[in-house]
């Protein structure tokens, strides 16, 4: 008989159970795909790049991988939530051109302009997530609709008080220098800069993993993403849920877009678009499942990293950087097949 | 249960007095009555668009009655939401049992209600907790749980039952009411199911158990309720009514002789065909 005594309870035995094993188990994880794939993505790089393994390489990859890791870990909760946001790259932009026409066009301190782009953010949303909770519609088509407009609006408000395309002006606000210093400075560690935005990222990461596995709002997220219905009848409050967790997405937005709009001063009326994308391919390559209830926020930074990773490394390596999206879609596609035929397997061998 | 016998409480634990429910002109359930007593199990019977489904939502809190009412230890009660019908130890364990095949089996065993530790902004979900009483609870169900890490989407069908009642019977339900649990199962998982509703109802549980399987119901019921296109068929005590009869009245009673009779008939008409 293969079957093994189990270690909780080793006086009863089950003829229909087969050992699970410690590699099956490690397959079940939503973020082994992405373990695997940094670890070959940074050996490959290193291996062909001086410059990719020195302190100052390693800084100049985290860079990139930081600000997307921010949003990657926000649209991760929203993904394993079941809900999509489209709206989450745009909104970087709007935080930003907020922050500048508040500060370079009128005037305001730094801090007054970030809070009221905080206050932007969440009311937008809020609007995201009540619209979806209230009609029933998919959000993706919903913040398509958010995107669309988000887009006019960042143009038109700033061509018609700019006449330009650009916002700038945001370093002559008072209350710039400190702002700067928590959004926007760097540190030097082993003669390298690294910017400060990686310690948000790296918290970020911490607290929402910690959220998700050791929460009971965790263990609704993972709820109202697996079947919103069923979680309903046991009384997981799965509207308040979702809006949160689109409320958190913004958030991000927010964060991103101070972050953006401190570290260059000027903001462009078309900052952001287009990122919303990448913010789910980081999160899908993590191991979050499109169909919600799935994934993981250190699996989605993972996949930022290894969006760093790749858009640096390449020009390390002296390739045309123009290539860089084929990878990333290249790698994309891999990711969601090995992670489909890995968690079928894993689930397999349970029955 | 013949430990409750010698003192029989006054009230039952549910009374359920002539309900009757509209949805605009249609008549879904009319004078529907029944009593559920706790360490019994009473049955409700019905084919399909009978009222079950319908019944079992004004019982949950769901719908409202129009008409007539439910009475708990004798006291009336209106729920207009299912969390009241909770509060007050009703547990409904639905057909598509409120389970997500994703998460793990202790997850699922605390969703909504989650046991937590800490305080303020350190409250956090006691998961080494939860973990423990899911597994000790469906141990003491009887539950041969493999791995509690498990997804909920690989248990089969009988064992997810076995989970649902045991989450019920874990939080602190007085009155289970169990939506078709054995009709999508075969023979020996059925009967796994009709041995965990027996343990539910020895630990002192009142059960209502919702079937259109009379060979499911007769053995374990104490009471049955069978219901026909919203009407109540009758209410009897076990000692009121057999298997037989049971079974005929389920299937409509003179309905089905009439049937048989049809049956029969087309058959001799063939064979006075063949012979001619």
């Amino acid at each position: 008989m293969t079957t093994v005594a189990r270690r909780e309870r080793p006086d009863k035995q089950d003829e229909r159970v087969v050992d699970v094993g410690t590699v099956r188990r490690l397959l079940v994880r939503p973020e082994l795909g992405a373990i695997i794939g940094t670890a070959v993505i940074f050996g490959f790089f290193a291996s062909l790049s001086d410059v990719f393994r020195s302190a100052s390489g390693v800084a100049n990859w985290l860079d990139p991988a930081s600000t997307l890791g921010v949003m990657a870990v926000a649209v991760a909760l929203l993904m394993i939530g079941g809900e999509f946001d489209l709206s989450s790259g745009v909104m970087t932009g709007t935080v930003g051109l907020t922050i500048g026409l508040l500060t370079g066009h009128f005037g305001w301190n730094v801090w007054f302009a970030i809070l009221a782009a905080l206050v932007l953010a969440l009311s937008i949303g809020f609007l995201n997530g009540y619209a979806t909770e209230r009609t029933g519609l998919p959000s993706f088509i919903i913040t398509l609709g958010t995107f669309l407009m988000l887009q006019g609006l960042n143009l038109g408000v700033t061509k018609l008080l700019t006449h330009t395309v650009l916002v700038e002006g945001i370093n002559r606000a008072p209350g710039f220098p400190l702002a700067q210093r928590i959004f926007a400075s760097t540190v030097e560690i082993a003669g390298a800069e690294f910017r400060i935005t990686i310690l948000w990222w790296i918290a970020l990461t911490v607290v929402a993993t910690y959220v998700l596995l050791r929460t009971r709002a965790g263990n609704w997220i993972f709820a109202v993403g697996g079947d919103s219905r069923s979680a309903r009848n046991v009384g997981v409050p799965a509207g308040r849920t979702k809006i949160a967790l689109f409320m958190t997405t913004s958030g991000g937005a927010w964060l991103v877009g101070t972050m953006v709009a401190l570290r260059l001063t000027s903001v462009q009326a078309n900052q952001g678009i287009g990122d919303e994308l990448i913010y789910i391919v980081a999160a899908v390559i993590g191991g979050c499942l499109l169909t919600g209830g799935f994934g993981s926020a250190v699996g989605a930074s993972l996949g930022a990293l290894i969006f760093g990773m790749t858009s640096q490394g390449i020009v390390y390596v002296g390739w045309d950087s123009d290539w860089f999206k084929f990878f990333l879609g290249a790698m994309l596609l891999l990711a969601v097949v090995s992670n489909h035929f890995v968690r079928r397997y894993a689930e397999r061998s349970h029955k | 249960m013949s430990a409750d016998a010698d003192a029989v409480p006054a009230h039952p634990l549910l009374e359920v007095r002539d309900v009757c429910k509209y949805f605009g002109s249609v008549l879904a359930l009319s004078g529907v009555s029944t009593t559920v007593r706790a360490g019994e199990v009473t049955c409700v019977l019905g084919d399909n668009g009978a009222g079950k489904s319908t019944f079992i939502k004004l019982l949950s809190g769901v719908y409202m009655p129009d008409e007539g009412g439910f009475f708990i230890d004798g006291r009336p009660v209106h729920f207009t939401t299912p969390r009241q019908a909770r509060n007050a130890g009703i547990a409904t364990v639905f057909q598509d049992l409120a389970m997500i095949p994703l998460m793990a089996i202790w997850r699922n065993f605390f969703l909504g209600s989650e046991p937590t530790k800490g305080w303020g902004p350190f409250k956090r979900f006691d998961v080494d907790k939860a973990r423990e009483i899911a597994r000790k609870q469906l141990h003491e169900m009887g539950i041969d749980l493999r791995d509690p890490d498990q997804p909920v989407g690989t248990l089969s069908g009988g064992e997810r039952q076995s989970v649902a009642i045991a989450r019920a019977v874990y939080f602190g339900a007085r009155l289970l009411i169990l939506d078709e649990p054995t009709s999508a199962l075969g023979v020996k998982q059925a009967g796994v199911v009709l041995r965990y509703i027996a343990q539910a109802r020895d630990k002192g549980l009142g059960v209502i158990f919702i079937t259109h399987n009379p060979h499911h119901a007769y053995p374990i019921g104490d009471r049955f309720l069978v219901l026909n296109r919203g009407r109540s068929l009758g209410d009897f005590a076990k000692s009121e009514i057999t298997s037989d009869e049971l079974t005929r009245l389920m299937a409509g009673g003179a309905e089905l002789e009439e049937l048989a009779h049809e049956l029969g008939r087309s058959v001799v008409r063939s064979g006075e065909l063949a012979s001619t």
